[in-house]
Parts: C-alpha cells; structure tokens; sequence
C-alpha cells in the first residue's frame, strides 16, 4: 500500500510538472480582494498613485479580484507598515512606499525595516525641485545659495512637508554640501507648502513637481534645479517657454545635492516567488498603459522602475543614504 | 458680466439628464455617508473616486465626475446633521455644534423644526459661498495667500475664544475638559518634531486619538448610557409627521437673518483661508450665542442654535472648493480627496484652471447651485421619514445605534482597536454627563489642539520667533486683538460693570 501510495503521488507530481510545463495558467493569482496600503492620508503623492492603479486596474480588467486602497497613515506611516510586517504570508496585501520606509523607523525608533518586506518592484522615482518666489532675486540655485549664506544662519526659510523625512532631509544634504543654513519649517502637504511660498511666508521650498507646477505656470514660482543626476526628460512645454527638460540638475547649477523619492511596491514577509511575480506582471501591465504614462509625464516622474534583485539592492542602498544623512542631522532616534 | 455668461456656459454643461441624475445619485448616497458616523464626506468620496476614472476618460466626463463626487459631498454636509439632531451623534464632524441645539429641540418633540432648520440653512450657506465663488474668486484666492502660520494660529485662537464661555459649568470644568482634549489631541506624532508622543510604545497609540472615535463615544455611547440609566420612554411620540413642519419652521427662519448672515461670513472665511468647516461650525455657535438675544438659552434647544452651526458648516465646506481649483490647496479633508482626484483625471488645479479648463470649472459652479437645490429637495421630503424614526421605541432603536456606531467607529481606520476605544469614550462621556463636565470644550481641543499647535510652533521656528509675530501685521493683529478681546469678555465686561458701579455710587 505504501508502494502504491508513493508510485501514485510519483505519477500525480509528474502529471503536475507536465501540465505546468505546458500550461503556465495555473500560475499564482489573487483568491479575494487585494488590499493595497497607503502608508499616508487620502490626497498626498502616494494615495493618488494608489487610487489611479486601482482605476488602471478596474478600467482594464487586469485583474480577476477587485482592489481596494486604505490609508494607514497613523505615526507618519508606521500603521500601515507595521500592519503589512504583521501580515506575514498574506499574499494579498501590497504597500506602496514612501521614503517614510527608511525615515519613520530612523526617526521614531517604531520596530520595521523594509527586510521584514518582500520587495515587489519599483513603480517610478519621485523627483525634487528647488523653488523660490519669481520675486527672488536669484537667478541660479548658486546665486540663491550664496545668498542664504550671506543672509547668515537661520535667517532664510525652507519649507517642507512633514519632519525628518524626504523634505527635510534634503535641505540637510543641501546644506551639508553647500555650508548654507536654513530654518526648515514643516508643514502637513505639499500643496500648502507651495502656497506659503507663492505668500512669501516661507522663501524656497524643494516640492515635488506635480506639487508646484500650477504655480510655475501660473508664473507664481520658479524652479532652479532637480535634485538628480540627470535632468527630467519630458521636453514639452510646460510653463511659457519652458519644459521640465530646461530646469538645470543641481549638479550642473553648481550645488551637488541628488536625492529621489522611491514609488515602490511591497509585499509581507514569506510570500511565495509566484505570488510576488504575480504582482510584477500586474504592475508592469499597469505602466503600459497610456493613462499612467500620462500621469507620469504630468508628474515629471523619474521612469526608473526595477524589479527582482536589483529592485532590493536598491532599496538597500537608499537605506545606507538616508542612515547616514539622518544620522549626521540627528534625527536618528536614541536607541 | 463675464461671470454670467461663464456661469450660463457652465449651467449648458452641468444641465443634461445624464448629470441631473448623477447630481440625485450623488446626494442621495452623500446623504447616507453623512448620516452613518465615521464613515465622513472623504472616505466616501475616496472609495467611489476609482469609479469616476473611466466615466472621466471620455469627452467632457471629467465634468460629470466632478459633479458625482461633489454631490457627494454636498450630500454628506447634508446628512451630517441627522443624526445629530435625532440621536446627539454627529455624523460629521461640523455637526457636532448642531447637536447642542439640534437634540434638545428633538426631545422636546420638535425633531422635524430642527431638520428642516438644519436643511435650509445649510442650503443658504452654501448658496452665499457659491455666490462668493461665481463672482469673486480671484479676490478670494488672493486673500488666501496673506495666511501664514502666525495667522492660521490666530484664527484657531479665535475659534476657542468665541466658544470660551459658553459652557454652563463652573470655569475650572471647562479648562480640564478642554485640557483633556489638548493632551488627547498630542498623542501621535508630532508634525513639527517628527516624534511620536505619549504614545507608551503602544502601536494602537501611533495614529493618535481620531476625532470622529471620540465624537461617537463621548455623544453617541454616552447617550444611550444615560438614557439607559433614566429609563425607557417613547420620547419621538410628539413629533410631527407630516411636510407642514417645513413650512412652519421656514416661516420662523426670517427672524434668525442676522445669525445667517454671521454665520455665512464666518464660514466662507474658515473654508477659505482654509480653517475647515469644523472649526467654523464651533465659531459660529459660539458667536451666535454671545451675540444672540437669546443666547442664554442656548444648549436648551434653540432653532438659532441650529441655524448658526449648519450655515457656517455648509458655507465653509463650500467655499473650502475654492482654494482647491484656484491655488491647488484644499480646505478640506474632503477637498483633499478632490484634489487626487483631479490629478488622476489629468486635470492641474491651480491658478491656470479658470483660464484653461473653463467648462469644467464652470460646469462645477453651476452644480454647486443645482446640486445644493437638488440636495435640499431631497431631504426636506425626507424630514417626516427622519423625524418619525424617534417613533421607534428606545429599546429597539438603541442596538441598532450602537451598531451602527461601532460600524462607524471600525470605518474611519478600519481598525478594531477604536470600537473598543469608542467604547471606552462612551464611559468617559457618562460620567462627563453625571459629573456635569461640558464636553463640547473637550471636542473642539481634540479637533483643534494639534493644528493650533503646529501653527503656532510653526510660527516660533522664524528667525525672528517671539510672539510679536502675532501683531506682525494688520491682518493677524486685527485676529489676535479680536480674539484676545473674545476671550477675556467676561472679566472685561465684570471690570467694567464695577467701576460703572463705583461711579454710580460715588455720584
């Protein structure tokens, strides 16, 4: 009997490889509703890409179970990775990252770190921008620098959202290379920073393209340099004359400062390789499609978008970055 | 007028069947959103935003999109007062200053006069703030830009100012109510630090205190607590069941035309600048209550005291859509939501709107009239039906609130912990009530506290960081006066009865 036995689940596993063989359909895919977490409130940078996948999604019909986005942004996200960390093996749950992956854990000591994640791949990179008011006399991002300097420590405003995470770090990478000392004043969006510098309250902020390009058109602001190494591609005309394509990198303008915003897809811990191919496919079925080449271009985003090891060895990478620019500030939490 | 005839173009766009019946679909779901605590105006809007995507791809769909999900909200401004009004649980967090009149005017029967109050002045701070919108947005958005940190600090300040005073306790019941509300509001993290604080290591502290958890507690648990306690009884029994009461209740409105031009003003500022429709519900009251002959019989169940609360709510909410089209920034959580969605249908709020999508933009104005009309017709028909839910006896009604309350509670973060912590605000609410401590000061710390905070320490970070920024300029000065003023009324006023009184005796 336990001959037979062996010789039939012999037969079944054979019948099982041949068939998979020849049929890759029975890969993995979604039993029930996939949960997709946004580690920040409803109307910021990362829900908005959530909620536009989802309808890239539903529009398409790229998948059979049906998506739904929640926001756990509580203590500057760590709800929501710590609700994927504790979700080990749950293949229906993805997070869509913020820097607040490296930062929050730095800053506030609350126990993740993105290796109790499984990395699925990057969506795109969010890029930064140096803006001042159109008043400011500064015509370069050295001319402005030079003139935070003359100004003296502390007496120039740089405005950003949320503390000790992208914005701030930044200003601190800015200032560490450039000797300049600003007062960085955070606030809770993007968008409000934008109109405190089109008020005047603040003098530069380092927003996100999609956050500030309505005053840039509007005349409002301007930009002086992209904190990357090279400039943003998109050569149609966004504001007059301009295009992304002719705001300088920081590095040419003079003030080498780079830093991106990784947009990237996690899943729990101790996911089979299919399921998180699964999602690969997805999202790579996603990026196709016009809509989020649209809103990319609308973004100025950065269309990096690894996946597999060099995805995670990414990631590892940035991580080093941010350990060791937080730690110089001071931001680092006491153990 | 150019405005005009932008708006007629605009009413061309927004009148086809086809949007007339979102505008009723929107309202009336809008309506049940408000209704159900918890579940607020921007969660509804985000859920049903990932709907409007592919209905936004075709030609002049994004108009349509707009329209459904702004109905939405109209709706959920709406329904926000029912509840408060039926069950003293706000559905929303601006109507929580409705239920300090709202409730007891339905105790004593006169549940379908503080509806259709509610309704109707919600319907004309919404049309002040249209009207605002249509005609003077470019102003507006302007006077939008003067606000910095010190500024929104001082409208804050302005909004505990007015409402200092109000309540009935002793002066000291009032300071540890709203000191509680401070030290609720400062669990979490800390914008201006980046540090969680007084959380304790717990992670179910992280996401700090929501508001709306301790408004269904403190108002919807405490009360059924205490009704518990006082025994049954078929209190909505009196209430009048027929469409009369509307009539009846509009004919008493005229009277309240000073409180709704107040209280109009006050919101369309709040949603403006933007401060937010829950800041100006509470300012409302508050001012409505100094200013009002009756004032001192607010809390007993004055339609006044209704009327203050909605306009102000419905005309910030309103007027919060117009820093989102204009500068890109939302007055509201709600309007945050928009905003996304905006973005995701590829359109670029900002200043360039008006000028390069006029038919969208106008197309919006024009809904924003039909679908406030729309939305009032629809719950004022519906007020007999609100009303005669109080027929229902407490003993089957009171499960099915607290059902619907822990419902509310799981929806704002889908977490399980905060039913067991509503419940936990319930307790706190009873013995509020049975220790005769105001909870409305502990409610508005919460909403504000943390806001106010940030505002003021984002002010002290300048250079220049001692609190003469707050007398800066003409703008917060006049602010900061104004409220300083507000808040020590009662000893001035006292002072000045004394020495009036030394004069009298001495001539």
């Amino acid at each position: 009997m336990n001959h037979r036995t062996t010789a039939k689940s012999l037969l079944a596993a054979l019948v099982a490889t041949a068939f998979s063989a020849l049929t890759p359909a029975v890969a993995w895919e979604p039993t029930k509703t996939v949960e997709f977490i946004v580690p920040a409130g409803t109307g910021g940078g990362a829900d908005q890409m959530a909620r536009l996948t989802q309808s890239i999604i539903g529009k398409h019909n790229l998948m059979k179970q049906s998506m739904v986005v929640v926001n756990k942004g509580g203590g500057a996200g760590a709800e929501g990775f710590l609700d994927v960390k504790g979700a080990k093996g749950d293949p229906h749950k993805i997070i869509i990252t913020l820097s607040n992956l490296f930062t929050t854990p730095m800053a506030t000591g609350v126990p993740f770190n993105w290796k109790d994640l499984t990395p699925v791949r990057m969506l795109a990179l969010d890029q930064f921008v140096l803006w001042v008011h159109k008043d400011n006399p500064a015509g370069t991002a050295k001319d402005y620098i030079e003139a935070v300097k003359k100004a003296g420590p502390g007496k120039t405003k740089m405005g950003g959202t949320g503390s000790k995470q992208e914005d701030q770090i930044i200003t601190v990478a800015l200032e560490k290379q450039s000797g300049a000392k600003f007062t960085y004043i955070p606030y809770k969006g993007g968008g409000a920073v934008a109109t405190q510098l089109v008020g005047k309250h603040i003098d530069s902020s380092v927003n996100n393209p999609i956050e500030a390009v309505a005053q840039w058109r509007a005349g409002n602001l301007k930009p002086l340099c992209v904190f990357d190494n090279e400039r943003m591609p998109y050569k149609g005309k966004v504001a007059g004359q301009y295009s992304w394509n002719d705001i300088p990198t920081c590095k040419e303008a003079g003030v080498d400062t780079d830093y991106v915003m990784l947009r990237g897809i996690f899943m729990a811990g101790g996911v089979t390789p299919d399921q998180v191919k699964f999602y690969v496919d997805l999202f790579e079925k996603v990026r196709q499609t016009p809509e989020w080449k649209k809103f990319m271009e609308d973004g100025a985003f950065n269309q990096t978008a690894l996946a597999g090891k060099e995805y995670a060895d990414w990631v590892a990478k940035a991580e080093k970055l941010h350990e060791g620019l937080m730690t110089e500030a001071g931001f680092m939490a006491k153990k | 007028m150019q405005e005009i005839q932008s708006l007629m173009a605009g009413f061309a766009v927004a009148m086809t069947w086809f949007n007339l019946a979102l505008m009723l679909a929107g309202v009336t779901l809008g309506v049940l959103i408000g209704v159900l605590p918890g579940l607020g105006g921007a969660n509804g809007v985000a859920i049903l935003l990932p709907l409007t995507f592919t209905l936004s791809q075709t030609p002049g769909g994004a108009t349509s999109a707009i329209i459904l999900l702004s109905c939405i909200y109209w709706g959920a401004l709406f329904g926000g007062a029912i509840t408060s009004i039926l069950f003293n649980i706000p559905g929303e967090p601006w109507s929580v200053a409705t239920t300090f009149d709202g409730y007891p005017l339905a105790q004593k029967g006169r549940a379908g006069a503080a509806l259709t109050a509610a309704f109707t002045s919600s319907f004309i701070g919404a049309l002040v703030a249209v009207i605002l919108i249509t005609f003077i947005s470019p102003v507006i958005a302007r006077f939008a830009l003067q606000f910095g940190p010190p500024e929104f600090f001082a409208v804050y300040l302005l909004t505990f100012s007015a409402f200092v005073g109000m309540a009935k306790g002793t002066p000291f019941k009032t300071v540890v109510a709203m000191m509680t509300g401070f030290a609720l509001a400062a669990v979490g993290i800390d914008t201006v630090t980046g540090q969680l604080r007084l959380t304790f290591g717990f992670t179910e502290l992280l996401k700090g205190f929501d508001f709306l958890i301790a408004v269904i507690g403190l108002f919807g648990i405490g009360e059924i607590l205490l009704t518990i306690e006082e025994g049954l009884e078929f209190r909505g029994t009196k209430a009048k069941l027929d469409l009369r009461v509307v009539l009846d209740t509009w004919k008493e409105l005229p009277k309240y035309w000073k409180t709704s031009v107040r209280s109009s003003v006050v919101g369309c500022l709040m949603g403006i600048v933007p401060g937010g429709a829950t800041p100006a519900s509470f300012m409302a009251y508050g001012l409505a209550k100094k200013m009002s002959r009756d004032g001192e019989e607010f809390g007993t169940g004055k339609v006044e005291g209704v009327v203050a609360p909605e306009t102000a709510a419905h005309a910030a909410g309103t007027s919060a859509l117009l820093p989102m089209l204009t500068l890109g920034v939302p007055g509201s959580p709600t309007a945050a939501v928009l905003l996304g969605g905006l973005l995701i249908w590829g359109l670029q709020p900002g200043p360039l709107l008006f000028v390069e999508n006029a038919d969208f933009v106008w197309g919006l104005i024009a809904s924003m009239y039909l679908g406030n009309i729309v939305g009032l017709i629809v719950v004022l028909t519906c007020v007999p039906l609100f009303a005669s839910i109080l027929r229902i006896p407490f003993s089957i009604i009171a499960p099915v609130i607290l059902v619907i309350c822990a419902i509310g509670a799981y929806t704002v973060h889908t977490s399980i912990f905060d039913v067991w912590l509503m419940l936990v605000f319930g307790v706190l609410g009873y013995v509020f009530k049975k220790l005769d401590y105001p909870m409305a000061p502990l409610v508005l710390a919460l909403v504000l506290g943390d806001r106010a905070e940030d505002a003021f320490r984002q002010s002290m970070l300048g250079p220049d960081g001692s609190l003469a920024v707050f007398f800066a300029n003409p703008l917060v000065g006049t602010m900061t006066g104004v409220s300083l003023l507000l808040l020590f009324w009662p000893l001035i006023s006292r002072a000045l009865a004394i020495v009036r009184g030394r004069n009298g005796r001495g001539g």
